[in-house]
C-alpha cells in the first residue's frame, strides 16, 4: 500500500471537521471510468426509452402491472443485482457505482422511488445481514426482480420514533415459527411485493428484531393505495399483518437487532437519497435553461435576463456542492470497505461498518441533497412562469415528486439532530478529538488576532477560509456543550444552528477540494467556470454560517462572553469580497451555451 | 455466418459544434462521443439478431480510429458483438474508411458486412457502397427490413414513398436504416464482458484520402419569422420577391 492509500483508508467519519483533507484523496465524479459511464449510460437509455414515455400513465395507478414490469425489465438489464455479490446472482459492483446508477435512476420520478425501494431498504438488509442459506434464498430472484421487494417499518404511531413500533412477533409453542401481528404504514411498493423486511418486537423485547416474510406465508392484508402529492405512480400502502406465520429460520440476523438493522439499512439509503436528489436535480436544471432559451419575453430569451440567469447559476451551484460532497463522502465508504475487506472481515460486515462509520456524512447529505432539489424544482416552476404551474408541463410533477425526499429516509430535522448527536458522541467517546481544536479556538479567542499574509496564490482565501469555518462550527458547539450540557439535547433550535453550519462547510470544503484537483488535472484556465462556482459558494456558505452561528450564540451566551463569541464568529466566518454577479454570469453563460447542466 | 459491422464514432446530437484552425478542423475539444446510431441501432442490432436465429456465426465490428475510439468500440462489444478490429488511423474520408474496411475483409470470410446508412455527423453516405465495389460484391441501401435465406439475402428498402424488396446473393454490403431492428440497451452482464472481449488493432493499409477538406462553415442563422398582414398581399409578394427573392 502506498501512502495516499494508507492516508486515505485511515481518514474516520466526522473526522474532516478537525483534519485538513488534501484534494489527491477526494474523489471526483470526473473521475467515473468507461465501464461506470456505461452502466449509467445504460440507466439513462432506460429513463428515455422505457420510464418516461409511461410516467403519466404509471401516475394515474390505473394499470398496477405497470411498475412492476418495469422492474422486470429493470432486473433484465441487471439494474436490480448491481450491489449484490455475484455469487447470488448479482454483479458486485462496488458502492460509489451503485451510486452513480441511483444518480442517474433519481431522475426517474415514481419509478425512481420503486426501484430504490427494492434494491436498497428491500434488498439490502438481506445482502448485509442475511446468513448464507437466507442469501442463496433469496437474493437471486431478487436480483432479476422475479420477487419485488419492500421494508415495513414505519407504523400509523411510530415513524420518526421507529423503535416504539407495536407490531408484535410471538414465538410459537415449538419454537418453529413466530407468529406476526400488526398494522405498517407507507410501505413503499408494497401493492406488488412479494418480500416484507418487516420489523417487530418478539414478545416484550425492547427492541425491534427484523424478520424476512414472504407475502405467500399468508396473513398479508393491504390497504388500498394512498393519495399521494407526489410519487403518485409509486405504490404505498398500509400492511396488515394477521397471525402472519413466519419460519423462526427467517429472523434477519439476532433477536433484539432489528433497529440496528433499521439504522444502518437507512445510512445507507440516506446517502443514496442524495445521489438519487442529485441526478433529479440535474435533470430538472436541464429542462429549465432549455425552457429560459426558448421563451420569449420582451423580444429576447428570458435567459438573457440576469433575475433568470441568476436562478439557472444558483441551481448548478447548488448541485455542484451536493454531488461533489455526495461522491466524496462515497469514496470514504468505499476505501473504508476495502480497508476492512483487506483486514479479511466479510463483505457484508466490511460493508456495514464501512457505512457506520460515516453515518454523519450520510445523514448531512441525505438533508443537503433532498433541500437542494427542492430548491431546484422549485427555481424550476419559477422560470416556467404559468406554465411551470401548469399540470401539463413538467415541472409540476417534478415539484411534487421532488417533496417527499424531506420526510422519508428519516425526515431533515431528525437527520439535522442525528449529525450534531453522532459528531458529539464521537466526540466524547474519544473517537474524533473535538475537545482539544474547541479549546484552542477559545485560546484563539482570547489572544491577539493574528491575521496573517494574505496569499495570493490560488485556492489560499479559501483554504483559509475553510479553517475559518471549522473554528466557527468548533467554537459555536464547544461553547453550547459546555453551556448547555445535559440540555443540549433538547435546544433543537441549537442543534438545527450546528447541524446546517456542518453540512454547509462539508460543502464548501468538498467544492473546493474537487475545484483543486480539476486545476491539477485540467490546468486553471480550463477549470475557471469550477473556481467560479466555488468562490459563489464561499461566499454564501461564509453568510450562512455567520447567521446560524448568530442565532445559536445569543441564544445561551450573554454579556462579555457573547460580545466576544460574536466577535469570533463574525472573524471566523470572513470570506474575501467576491463579485457574485459577475460570476454567476459566467457560469449561467455556460450552462446556456450548453443547454442543459453541464458541470 | 459471419458478419462484419462497420461502426463510426459521431459527436453527440447535443455537441456543440465549433471548428480550430482557421475554420479548417472541427474542434473536438469536450466533445462527447457516441456510436453513430443507425450503426448501432440497426445494424449491429441485426447482426445480432441474425447470430441469434442462426446460431452460429460471429459478429465482429470494425473502425478506422485511434486508441480513443475504444470506448464506444466497447460501447458496442457491450451491446453484444464478439469481437473489435480498429484499424489504427485517423478516418481522413469515406474513401480511405471504405479501403481499410475492405482490404481487412478480404482477408477474412464474411458473408454479410452492415455499415449504418450515414453517419450524422458528415452524413456522406458513402462508406457502404465504396465497400461494396472495392470488394466487388453487391450493395443495397438504405435496407429497412434484412433477412437472410440460406446464402442470400431479402431486403426491404423504402425509397420515394415505395417498398423495394429485393433480393441479392451473399457475400453482400448491406446499409442499414430505421426499421431494421431496435435500440438495444447493453444490460450489465455485456458491459462486463465487454472489458474482456478481444480488440485487435490492425495498422492501416497505405491508400491516398481523395478528400481534403479546405475549410468548415456554419449554416447562416434561421432568419427570424414576419407576419404580414392578410390585408396586405403587395406587402407579401414584395418581400418573397425583394428579400426572399423566390418570386
Ligand atoms: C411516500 C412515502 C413512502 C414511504 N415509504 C416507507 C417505506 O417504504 N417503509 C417505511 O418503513 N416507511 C416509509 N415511509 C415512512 C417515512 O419514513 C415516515 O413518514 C417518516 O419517517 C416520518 O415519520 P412520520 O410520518 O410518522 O412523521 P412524524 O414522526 O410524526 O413527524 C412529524 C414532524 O415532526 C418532526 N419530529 C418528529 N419527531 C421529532 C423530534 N424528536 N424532534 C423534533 N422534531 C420531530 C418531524 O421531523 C416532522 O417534521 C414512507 C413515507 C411516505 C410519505
Amino acid at each position: 500500500m502506498d501512502t495516499m492509500e494508507a492516508k486515505k483508508t485511515a481518514l474516520k467519519g466526522g473526522e474532516w471537521l478537525i483534519k485538513e483533507t488534501s484534494y489527491q484523496d477526494v474523489f471526483i465524479p470526473e473521475e467515473f471510468d468507461e465501464e461506470q459511464r456505461m452502466i449509467a449510460q445504460t440507466c439513462n437509455d432506460f429513463l428515455q426509452n422505457e420510464v418516461y414515455p409511461l410516467v403519466e400513465r404509471l401516475d394515474s395507478m390505473q394499470e398496477p402491472e405497470l411498475m412492476p414490469s418495469l422492474l422486470d425489465k429493470s432486473g433484465e438489464l441487471g439494474l436490480l443485482g448491481l450491489n449484490i455479490p455475484e455469487q447470488y446472482g448479482g454483479f458486485g459492483k462496488d458502492f460509489i457505482t451503485g451510486m452513480l446508477a441511483t444518480e442517474v435512476l433519481g431522475a426517474g420520478h415514481s419509478y425512481a422511488v420503486a426501484i430504490s425501494a427494492h434494491t436498497g431498504i428491500g434488498t439490502l438488509p438481506i445482502v448485509l445481514y442475511g446468513n448464507d442459506e437466507q442469501k442463496a434464498k433469496y437474493l437471486p430472484k431478487l436480483a432479476t426482480g422475479e420477487w419485488k421487494a419492500s421494508y415495513c417499518l414505519t407504523e400509523p404511531g411510530s415513524g420518526s420514533d421507529a423503535n416504539s413500533g407495536k407490531t408484535k412477533a410471538m414465538p410459537t409453542s415449538d419454537g418453529k415459527h413466530y407468529i406476526i401481528n400488526g398494522q405498517k404504514m407507507w410501505i413503499t411498493n408494497a401493492g406488488f411485493a412479494d418480500i416484507f423486511i418487516v420489523f417487530a418486537k418478539v414478545e416484550d423485547d425492547e427492541n425491534l428484531s427484523a424478520f424476512i416474510v414472504e407475502k405467500s406465508f399468508g396473513g398479508v392484508r393491504l390497504n388500498a393505495e394512498e393519495k399521494k402529492m407526489g410519487i403518485k405512480g409509486s405504490s404505498t400502502r398500509q400492511v396488515f399483518f394477521e397471525d402472519c406465520k413466519v419460519p423462526a429460520e427467517n429472523m434477519l440476523s439476532t433477536r433484539g437487532n432489528g433497529f440496528k438493522i433499521a439504522v444502518n439499512i437507512l445510512n445507507i439509503g440516506r446517502i443514496k437519497l442524495s445521489a438519487a436528489a442529485v441526478g433529479a436535480s440535474k435533470k430538472v436544471a436541464s429542462v429549465a435553461i432549455n425552457y429560459s432559451n426558448e421563451r420569449i419575453q420582451f423580444g429576447r430569451s428570458i435567459s438573457k435576463y440576469g433575475a433568470i440567469r441568476h436562478k439557472l447559476a444558483e441551481m448548478a451551484i447548488r448541485i455542484f456542492g451536493a454531488e461533489s460532497a455526495t461522491y466524496r463522502a462515497s469514496q470514504n465508504i468505499e476505501d473504508r470497505i476495502h480497508a476492512y475487506s483487506t483486514e479479511g472481515m466479510d463483505a457484508a460486515q466490511a460493508e456495514l461498518k464501512g457505512v457506520e462509520q460515516f453515518a454523519i456524512e450520510c445523514a448531512m447529505m441525505k438533508v443537503e441533497g433532498s433541500e437542494v432539489l427542492d430548491f431546484v424544482v422549485d427555481e424550476g416552476v419559477q422560470v416556467y412562469g404559468g406554465m411551470g404551474y401548469s399540470a401539463e408541463a413538467p415541472m409540476d410533477r417534478a415539484y411534487r415528486d421532488a417533496r417527499i425526499n424531506r420526510i422519508f429516509e428519516g425526515t431533515n430535522e431528525i437527520n439535522r439532530m442525528l449529525t450534531v448527536d453522532m459528531i458529539l458522541k464521537r466526540a466524547m467517546k474519544g473517537e474524533i478529538d473535538l475537545m482539544g481544536p474547541a479549546q484552542a479556538v477559545v485560546n484563539e479567542l482570547m489572544a491577539i488576532p493574528d491575521f496573517g499574509d494574505e496569499s495570493n496564490e490560488l485556492f489560499a482565501a479559501e483554504k483559509k477560509a475553510i479553517t475559518q469555518f471549522k473554528k466557527a462550527i468548533l467554537l459555536v458547539a464547544g461553547a453550547a456543550v459546555q453551556k448547555l450540557m445535559m440540555q443540549l439535547a433538547k435546544e433543537q433550535e441549537v442543534l438545527m444552528n450546528i447541524a446546517d453550519m456542518a453540512i454547509k462547510t462539508y460543502i464548501a470544503e468538498s467544492v473546493m477540494l474537487r475545484a483543486e484537483k480539476l486545476v491539477a488535472l485540467r490546468g486553471e484556465a480550463a477549470a475557471q467556470i469550477y473556481i467560479d462556482i466555488m468562490r459563489v459558494t464561499f461566499n454564501d456558505v461564509a453568510d450562512k454560517l455567520w447567521v446560524s452561528g448568530k442565532n445559536a450564540i445569543n441564544s445561551f451566551a450573554e454579556g462579555d462572553e457573547q460580545k466576544m463569541m460574536i466577535i469570533g464568529l463574525k472573524r471566523f466566518t470572513k470570506f474575501e469580497p467576491v463579485n457574485t454577479k459577475e460570476a454567476r454570469q459566467r457560469i449561467a453563460q455556460k450552462l446556456i451555451e450548453e443547454n442543459r447542466y453541464c458541470f | 455466418m459471419n458478419i462484419l459491422v462497420c461502426i463510426s464514432k459521431v459527436p453527440d446530437t447535443t455537441s456543440k459544434i465549433a471548428f480550430t484552425d482557421n475554420n479548417t478542423r472541427f474542434d473536438s475539444s469536450n466533445v462527447q462521443y457516441i456510436v453513430n446510431p443507425s450503426d448501432e441501432w440497426y445494424a449491429l442490432v441485426r447482426a445480432l439478431e441474425l447470430k441469434e436465429q442462426l446460431g452460429t456465426g460471429k459478429v465482429s465490428i470494425i473502425t478506422v480510429g485511434l486508441a480513443e475510439d475504444d470506448a464506444i468500440i466497447r460501447k458496442a462489444l457491450a451491446i453484444g458483438a464478439d469481437d473489435a478490429i480498429r484499424i489504427n488511423a485517423l478516418p481522413a474520408d469515406s474513401f480511405f474508411v471504405a479501403s481499410q474496411i475492405a482490404e481487412y475483409a478480404k482477408t477474412q470470410d464474411y458473408k454479410l458486412v452492415l455499415t449504418g446508412k450515414e453517419t450524422i455527423d458528415y452524413n456522406n453516405a458513402e462508406v457502404g457502397g465504396m465497400v461494396a465495389e472495392l470488394l466487388g460484391w453487391e450493395f443495397i441501401t438504405p435496407a429497412n427490413k434484412l433477412d437472410v435465406e440460406s446464402d442470400k439475402v431479402r431486403v426491404e428498402s423504402e425509397l420515394g414513398g415505395e417498398i423495394l424488396v429485393l433480393e441479392a446473393p451473399m457475400p453482400v454490403v448491406i446499409s442499414a436504416a430505421k426499421g431494421m431492428a431496435d435500440q438495444r440497451i447493453p444490460n450489465m452482464r455485456g458491459i462486463m464482458a465487454a472489458r474482456t472481449k478481444p480488440i485487435t488493432v490492425v495498422e492501416p493499409f497505405n491508400v491516398a484520402p481523395l478528400v481534403a477538406i479546405q475549410k468548415f462553415e456554419m449554416p447562416p442563422a434561421k432568419a427570424g419569422v414576419k407576419l404580414v398582414d392578410p390585408e396586405n398581399m403587395e406587402e407579401l409578394v414584395r418581400l418573397l420577391h425583394d428579400e426572399a427573392k423566390v418570386i
